[in-house]
C-alpha cells in the first residue's frame, strides 16, 4: 500500500528514513532498503543531511523504487534558488516520486562544507506553496504555466520541540494552509511534550487535513545520544533517556534503547490525531523490523 | 565538527524601539496623498532617492538592523526584522532554535523569531505572525521600501492571516 493509500485509510502510516551513501555506491541504498520492504508504507531519501554531501535524494528514490519501495523525495531550500527547487519538483513528479517533503533545511556551518554559500531563496512554508500551486494550478511562481502538472503528496516537518513552543502548531497550520497534506517530526522523545503539541494540532483542525507522522529512532549508544543531545540543532532529549542508557551495563547499551524507541511508538500511537511514524535509524535500517514488531506494528501487506 | 564561525552570516537583532513605540510610529509613515508625491518625485530624482534611501537605511539600520531588503516586513513581525534571521526565514522560526531560544547559527544571541512573537503578543498583534508571507524579491535590495510601500507595491507582499478552513485531505 502507498503512504497516500495508508492515510486515506486512515491505517497508522511507517515511513523510514534511509541516508544515501557518501560515494557513488549504486547498491547501498537497494541494501538499505532491502531491510525494510514489507514493513514500511515509504522511506524518505534525506537531501544531503546536516548540508553533508551525499548521493542526491532524487537519485537515491529512483534507487529505492527499484528496490521495491515507495519513495519520498526530501528536498531543502538550502542549496537551491526558487529556479532549482521547481526544476527538482517537476523532475520528481516526471519520474514517478509520489511524494515529496519539503523544508528549509539546516545551515551549511554545522556540515562539512562551513564555507558554503548558503541559498535560502524561498523558505519551507514558501517552497510548500510553491509545490501545491505547481500541482493544483499548473502554474510556476513566475505565472507561466506548465502541463502536465505534478501528481505528488506533499509533505513538511515541524519541531515541537523548538522555541518558540507555543507557535510550533500554528506553524505547522501555516504548513497545511499553503498546502502540506503529511508532516513528519523531528525526533520525539519527549512523549508528553509531544502530546501537549498535538492537542494544540487537533483544537486547530489540522489533522483533519494534514497527516502527522511523529520522528522517532533508537538511540543505540552514549556517544550516539551524546551528538544528538548536543550536536544536532533542534533534537530535544529529556534527561530521562540519559538515564535510562546509562543505568545498564554498556553491552545492553543499545538493546536499551531499541526497547525505549520500540516503547516510545508504543506510546505515540495512543495519542489522539496521530497518523503514524517516520523511523529515523541513523543507517540502522536493519533493525528497523524488530522495532517496529516490538512496538506492536505488523509487517504490512507487500505493495509492489 | 560544529562550527561556531557564524559571524558573517546575518546576526538576529534585537529592537532598540520596544514594540508598542513602533506600532505607535507606524501609522505616521501610512501612505497619503502627500507620501505618494514624494514618493513619485524621488523616483524621478536619482540623487534625492539615494539620499532618502540613505537616510532610511540609517534609521532602520540603528532601530531595526535593517538589512535592506527593499521590501519591509517589520509591520507584521512584531517589528523585529527577519532578513537578521541568518536563513533570512521571513514565516517563523526553523527548527533549530536551541531550548533556550538562541539561533542555531550564533549561539548567544536569541532567535529573530522567538523575538518578533514576543513583541508581536506584548502589542496585541499576535495574528500576524499567521500570514503567509510571499518569497522576497532580490531585486529590490538595497532600495527604498518606503517608496514602494507608499507607491503601493507592497501590498502583494503578505496574505491576510491564515484561514484554516479548508477542505479535508483524510478523513
Amino acid at each position: 500500500m502507498s503512504l497516500r493509500g495508508a492515510l486515506e485509510a486512515g491505517r497508522f502510516a511507517v515511513t523510514a528514513e534511509i541516508g544515501p551513501p557518501r560515494g557513488a555506491d549504486r547498491d547501498a541504498v537497494g541494501r538499505a532498503a532491502a531491510h525494510l520492504r514489507g514493513w514500511v508504507d515509504a522511506v524518505n531519501v534525506t537531501d544531503n543531511p546536516g548540508a553533508h554531501v551525499q548521493l542526491g535524494s532524487l537519485a537515491g528514490c529512483l534507487l529505492a523504487a527499484e528496490a521495491g519501495l515507495e519513495p519520498v523525495m526530501q528536498l531543502t531550500c538550502r542549496d537551491r534558488n526558487r529556479i532549482a527547487l521547481q526544476s527538482d519538483l517537476i523532475s520528481a513528479a516526471t519520474l514517478g516520486i509520489p511524494n515529496v517533503l519539503l523544508l528549509t533545511g539546516d545551515h551549511p556551518v554545522f556540515g562539512d562544507h562551513p564555507e558554503a554559500k548558503p541559498v535560502f531563496d524561498l523558505d519551507g512554508v514558501q517552497l510548500v506553496g510553491v509545490a501545491r500551486t505547481l500541482r493544483d494550478e499548473g502554474r510556476l511562481l513566475s505565472g507561466r504555466e506548465i502541463t502536465p502538472r505534478p501528481d505528488y503528496l506533499i509533505g513538511a516537518v515541524e519541531n515541537p520541540f523548538a522555541p518558540p513552543v507555543r507557535f510550533r502548531a500554528a506553524r505547522l497550520g501555516k504548513k497545511v494552509a499553503a498546502g502540506a497534506e503529511f508532516c513528519q517530526t523531528q525526533f520525539v522523545f519527549d512523549v508528553g511534550g509531544f502530546a501537549a503539541w498535538m492537542r494544540q494540532v487537533v483544537d486547530l483542525g489540522l489533522t483533519q487535513r494534514c497527516a502527522v507522522l511523529a520522528g522517532v529512532g533508537p538511540v543505540r549508544s552514549l556517544r550516539a545520544h551524546e551528538f544528538l543531545r548536543t550536536k544536532v540543532p533542534g533534537v530535544h532529549v529529556p534527561e530521562s533517556v540519559g538515564r535510562r542508557l546509562r543505568g545498564v551495563p554498556d553491552e545492553r547499551v543499545a538493546a536499551e534503547g531499541l526497547a525505549l524507541c520500540a516503547e516510545t511508538i508504543a506510546e505515540i500511537r495512543e495519542i489522539p490525531g496521530v497518523a503514524g511514524v517516520h523511523v529515523m535509524a541513523f543507517g540502522y535500517e536493519r533493525g528497523i523490523p524488530a522495532i517496529l514488531e516490538a512496538a506492536g506494528l505488523a509487517r504490512r501487506i507487500h505493495a509492489r | 565538527m560544529r562550527s561556531t564561525n557564524g559571524q558573517a552570516w546575518a546576526r538576529p537583532f534585537r529592537p532598540r524601539l520596544t514594540a508598542r513605540a513602533s506600532f505607535a510610529l507606524a501609522p505616521l509613515l501610512r501612505p497619503n496623498a502627500a507620501y505618494r508625491a514624494v514618493a513619485a518625485r524621488l523616483e524621478r530624482a536619482p540623487r534625492a532617492l539615494r539620499l532618502f534611501t540613505a537616510l532610511e537605511r540609517r534609521g532602520k539600520e540603528a532601530l531595526f538592523g535593517c538589512a535592506m531588503c527593499g521590501q519591509c516586513a517589520l509591520p507584521v513581525t512584531g517589528y523585529a526584522c527577519p532578513m537578521t534571521c541568518p536563513k533570512e526565514l521571513r514565516n517563523g522560526p526553523c527548527g533549530g532554535v536551541a531550548p533556550n531560544g538562541d539561533c542555531e547559527v550564533h549561539p548567544g544571541v536569541t532567535c529573530v523569531w522567538v523575538t518578533a512573537l514576543e513583541r508581536a503578543e506584548e502589542a496585541g498583534h499576535a495574528d500576524d505572525l499567521m500570514r503567509l508571507q510571499r518569497p522576497v524579491d532580490h531585486r529590490l535590495t538595497g532600495s527604498s521600501s518606503w517608496v514602494s510601500y507608499w507607491l503601493g507595491r507592497d501590498e502583494h507582499l503578505w496574505s491576510a492571516p491564515v484561514d484554516l478552513g479548508m477542505p479535508r485531505m483524510f478523513p
